[in-house]
C-alpha cells in the first residue's frame, strides 16, 4: 500500500536537530544515516516511511518536552515501541520525529497489598510474565508476540491467548501517565478497583493506538497467579468439526483460559521453522484448549467434562499437556506460526476480523471456499474461543499487480463477510494505516465523525500520529 | 521384539530447591512427573514397536504413588508395567539402585531391549542404565540420539559422545540409554487413561527377588557417603563478539560447529 498523502508538517531543520540533541544528548538522537531501515515499518503494515530523525527517550519530561516542540513547530511525531504491529499503526508516514521508547524499560514496582505493577512504556510483555510469575501473581493477557511493548499491547488493546476467561489488556490497564499532543502530561485511573469518575480516558487511551497520546507509565492490574495449567490437544479429521465443537464447549460452562484452533499446515510450517517436531501431525485439525487452577485434581475436573464433549462430538483423541516440556513442545510451535506462514511465502497480508464465537466455523469455512475461489493460498488460525480470527493471505509467486489485485477482493470478501455475520475489523491487531477503509465502511460516518472529534480534542493540530484509525 | 523401558518420578519443578541447613532437597508441595528423558526412552520404544512389533513394558522402583508414572506410561501406549517397592529399597545409590532394577529385570520374562532416558532430572548422574547393563551383562551404549537401522539381532545406533559423534551396532539383548534428540514424545492419551483404568501396575518387593540379601539393597547396599547436595550451577555465560559480518558469520559458524549444533 502506498502512502497518497500530503505532508502539511514542517520539514524538520538543523535547528529541530539541535534542540533535540540538547534535550537528549547526541547519543540518543538518530539522523539520516544513522537511522536504522526498521524504523520505517512494523511487521506487516504493507507500507513503510523513514522518520526524519528518532529520539530516545528515558522519561515523561522528555517526551513532554519534545511534544511541546513539536506542537509549537507542527512537526508530526510518532511513538514506537517494539515495531511488532501488523496494521503499520507506527509508521511515521509523514515523516518528522519518532520517539523511541524502548529505552523506557524498568519494572518501577510491585504492589503486592494492592496488586498492581507499575512500568515504563517499553517493558516487554515477555519480561512481565516472568517477573510477577516470581512474585506469585499474573498478569493475564497473553499475546502471542511476547517481544512487544507493554505501551505498544496498551495501543493496541491487545487480546491475546487466554482472553476466554480473562479478557483483554484494557481489563487489565489500572492508570496510566499519558503525554497529550499538547506536550501536557496527564495520570488517568488509579490505584483503584472501581472507577466512576467521569469520562474513562484511560479506556480510550487503550487502544487508541497512539493517536491520543503517549504513554510513558502504566500501572497494570494483577491477579494471584495460578498453581497449575494443563493444555489439551485435540485432533479432529478437519477443520470444520473441530471448530463446530467450539460453541459446545462454551455452553458447557467449562471455562478454559484458551480455545485456539490450528490446521496441520501450520503445524507443518511451525515444526519446519523451528527445526523441532511437534508431539502430533496426524491430524488434519486441532483444537488446543488451556485450563489452569490450584491444583491438578481440580483441573483434571474441569478439562474432563470438556475431553468428554469433544470425543462424543468426533475428536480423534484428546491428548494431555501437562507437564513443562510437554507445554513447551506445544505452545513453541503456536507461538512461532505467524512466523513460520511468514518463511513460506514471499509476502502475506493479514485480517485480524472478530465474529460472535458461534459463527467462527462459517468465517473459517468461508475462507477455505475463497482460497478455491481466487486460487490463492489462505491459512489461518486463531482464537476460536474468543472469535477473533488470524487468517493470512499469501502472495507466493504472484506478481505484484495480480498480488495487489487479488488480495484486495479477498479482504473485501472477508470483511463483508465478517459484518454480515456480526463481527467487528478487528479483534486485537488494531486499524492502524491498513485497515481503515475497512473500519469506514463498517462505522459509518456517524461514529467515524465521533471518533474524529475525540482525535480533535486530544490533539488540536493534528500531529501526533496522523493519517491512522478514524483520518 | 520385547522393550522395557525403565522410568522414575521426579519432582516436577526445574527449580531445585535444596535445604540449607539438612542439605536435603524440598519435595514438599512439590508435585511429580515423570523424568523428562525417560520419555524420550518411552517414545523410541513405542516407535520400534510401531515399526516391528512386539511389546512394551516399563519398570520403575519408588514408593507406591510412582505408580503415577506407570499409569502415565499406560496412556502413552505401554502394555505392562511394574513397581518396585519396598521400604528396604529405600535410601539406595546409584549402586543398589542398579542392583535392585536389575533383580527386578530378571522378573520381566524375555527382553531383547532394554532403554533409559539419559539421566534423571533430579539426580543427574546418568549411571543407573550402564550400571544396570553390568549388572545383567548386557552390552550398552549411552547417549543414543539416532536408530540408524534395526535389524534382526542387533541395532544400529548413532551416539553423541564428548567430542565425536560415533556410529556402532549392538546385539541383542542390549541397553541403550537415550538423549533427547532421538524423538519428540508422544502426548498421553485421555482415550486411552479411560481404557486403561482397570490395568494392575504390578508391584514386586524384596521377596519377589532371587537375590534376597538385605546387604545388597536401599541404604545398607549403598557405599556411597553423600557429602552435599547442591542444585546444579545454572550457566549463564554470555559471549559478545565484535566484527565484520563476514568475520561474525565465520566465527559464528565455527563456534556452532563446535558444538555439533551443525
Amino acid at each position: 500500500m502506498d502512502c497518497n498523502c500530503t505532508n502539511e508538517y514542517k520539514q524538520l531543520d538543523q535547528k529541530d536537530i539541535d534542540f533535540l540533541i540538547n534535550l537528549l544528548g547526541a547519543d540518543r538522537v538518530l539522523v539520516g544515516e544513522n537511522i536504522n531501515e526498521d524504523y520505517s515499518h512494523d511487521e506487516l503494515g504493507g507500507i513503510s516511511k523513514m522518520p526524519e530523525v528518532v529520539a530516545q527517550v528515558l522519561s515523561t519530561e522528555e517526551v513532554a518536552k519534545i511534544m511541546t516542540y513539536a506542537y509549537e513547530n507542527t512537526i508530526a511525531v510518532v511513538a514506537r515501541g517494539s515495531g511488532t504491529g501488523l496494521v503499520g499503526s507506527s509508521v511515521p508516514i509523514f515523516g518528522g520525529i519518532m520517539i523511541d521508547l524502548t529505552q523506557m524499560n524498568n519494572i518501577l514496582e510491585i504492589d503486592e497489598e494492592n496488586l498492581t505493577l507499575t512500568v515504563e512504556p517499553g517493558v516487554l510483555l515477555m519480561e512481565i510474565g516472568k517477573f510477577v510469575e516470581d512474585h506469585d501473581l499474573f498478569y493475564p493477557p497473553d499475546p502471542g508476540e511476547k517481544s512487544a511493548t507493554i505501551a505498544g499491547n496498551i495501543s493496541t488493546n491487545a487480546g491475546g491467548m487466554r482472553a476466554v476467561k480473562y479478557g483483554v489488556t484494557r481489563d487489565y490497564v489500572r492508570a496510566l501517565t499519558v503525554v497529550l499532543p499538547t506536550g501536557k502530561v496527564i495520570e488517568v485511573g488509579g490505584k483503584v478497583v472501581k472507577n466512576s469518575s467521569g469520562y474513562s480516558i484511560k479506556d480510550l487511551i487503550c487502544g487508541s493506538e497512539g493517536t491520543l497520546g503517549i504513554i510513558t507509565k502504566a500501572v497494570l492490574k494483577l491477579l494471584p497467579l495460578p498453581k497449575k495449567t494443563i493444555s489439551l490437544l485435540i485432533p479432529f479429521a478437519n477443520l470444520e468439526t473441530a471448530i463446530t465443537t467450539v460453541p459446545k464447549i462454551i455452553k458447557s460452562k467449562a471455562i478454559p483460559t484458551a480455545i485456539e484452533f490450528m490446521q496441520r499446515e501450520c503445524i507443518l510450517a511451525a515444526e519446519e521453522f523451528l527445526g523441532k517436531k511437534f508431539p502430533d501431525n496426524s491430524a488434519d485439525a486441532y483444537l488446543l484448549l488451556t485450563f489452569d487452577g490450584n491444583s491438578k485434581e481440580d483441573i483434571e475436573k474441569d478439562y474432563d467434562r470438556v475431553a468428554k464433549i469433544c470425543l462424543d462430538e468426533g475428536a480423534i483423541d484428546v491428548y494431555i499437556t501437562d507437564t513443562d516440556e510437554r507445554k513447551e513442545a506445544v505452545w513453541s510451535a503456536r507461538g512461532a506460526f505467524l512466523e513460520a506462514i511468514k518463511a513460506t511465502t514471499t509476502e502475506m497480508d493479514e485480517c485480524d476480523v472478530v465474529v460472535p464465537r458461534n459463527r467462527v466455523a462459517e468465517f473459517v469455512k468461508y475462507t477455505d471456499e475463497l482460497q478455491e475461489q481466487f486460487n490463492i493460498r489462505i491459512r489461518s488460525f486463531g482464537h476460536a474461543g474468543d472469535g477473533n480470527l488470524h487468517v493470512y493471505v499469501l502472495r507466493d509467486d504472484l506478481p505484484k499487480e495480480q498480488w495487489q489485485k487479488k488480495l484486495h477482493d479477498v479482504f473485501e470478501c472477508m470483511y463483508k463477510k465478517s459484518v454480515e455475520l456480526e463481527g467487528l475489523v478487528s479483534g486485537e491487531h488494531g486499524i492502524g494505516y491498513a485497515k481503515r477503509p475497512y473500519l469506514f465502511n463498517q462505522l459509518g460516518n456517524d461514529s467515524i465523525d465521533l471518533m474524529k472529534n475525540i482525535k480533535l480534542a486530544f490533539d488540536p493540530k493534528n500531529i501526533l500520529n496522523p493519517g491512522k484509525v478514524c483520518q | 521384539m520385547d522393550i522395557l523401558v525403565c522410568i522414575k518420578q521426579v519432582p516436577e519443578t526445574s527449580k531445585v530447591e535444596v535445604d540449607p541447613v539438612t542439605g536435603v532437597l524440598k519435595r514438599d508441595g512439590v508435585d511429580s512427573k515423570m523424568n523428562p528423558y525417560d520419555l524420550y526412552a518411552l517414545e523410541t520404544a513405542l516407535r520400534i514397536r510401531e515399526e516391528v512389533g512386539g511389546t512394551v513394558k516399563v519398570i520403575s522402583m519408588g514408593p507406591p504413588q510412582a505408580a503415577e508414572v506407570i499409569r502415565e506410561a499406560y496412556m502413552m501406549g505401554a502394555d505392562e508395567g511394574v513397581l518396585l517397592s519396598d521400604r528396604k529399597f529405600a535410601g539406595a545409590d546409584v549402586l543398589a539402585t542398579s542392583y535392585t532394577i536389575s533383580q527386578g529385570v530378571r522378573q520381566m520374562g524375555h527382553i531383547d531391549l532394554i532403554l533409559c532416558g539419559k539421566q534423571t532430572t533430579d539426580g543427574d548422574t546418568a549411571q543407573v542404565g550402564p550400571e544396570m547393563a553390568e549388572y545383567l551383562a548386557i552390552p550398552h551404549i549411552a547417549n543414543a540420539i539416532k536408530i540408524e537401522e534395526l535389524k534382526d539381532k542387533s541395532i544400529v545406533v548413532k551416539m553423541d559422545m564428548p567430542n565425536t559423534v560415533e556410529v556402532a551396532e549392538i546385539q541383542f539383548p542390549c541397553l541403550l540409554t537415550v538423549e533427547k534428540e532421538i524423538y519428540q514424545p508422544r502426548l498421553p492419551s485421555y482415550k486411552k487413561k479411560l481404557e486403561i483404568k482397570d490395568r494392575e501396575v504390578k508391584m514386586l518387593s524384596l521377596k519377589n527377588f532371587a537375590d534376597q540379601d538385605e546387604k545388597r539393597y536401599g541404604l545398607n547396599g549403598s557405599p556411597t557417603q553423600v557429602e552435599r547436595i547442591f542444585p546444579p550451577a545454572v550457566n549463564t555465560d554470555k559471549e559478545i563478539w565484535n566484527g565484520s559480518g563476514a568475520e561474525l558469520a565465520d566465527k559464528l559458524t565455527a563456534k556452532l560447529k563446535k558444538s555439533k549444533f551443525i
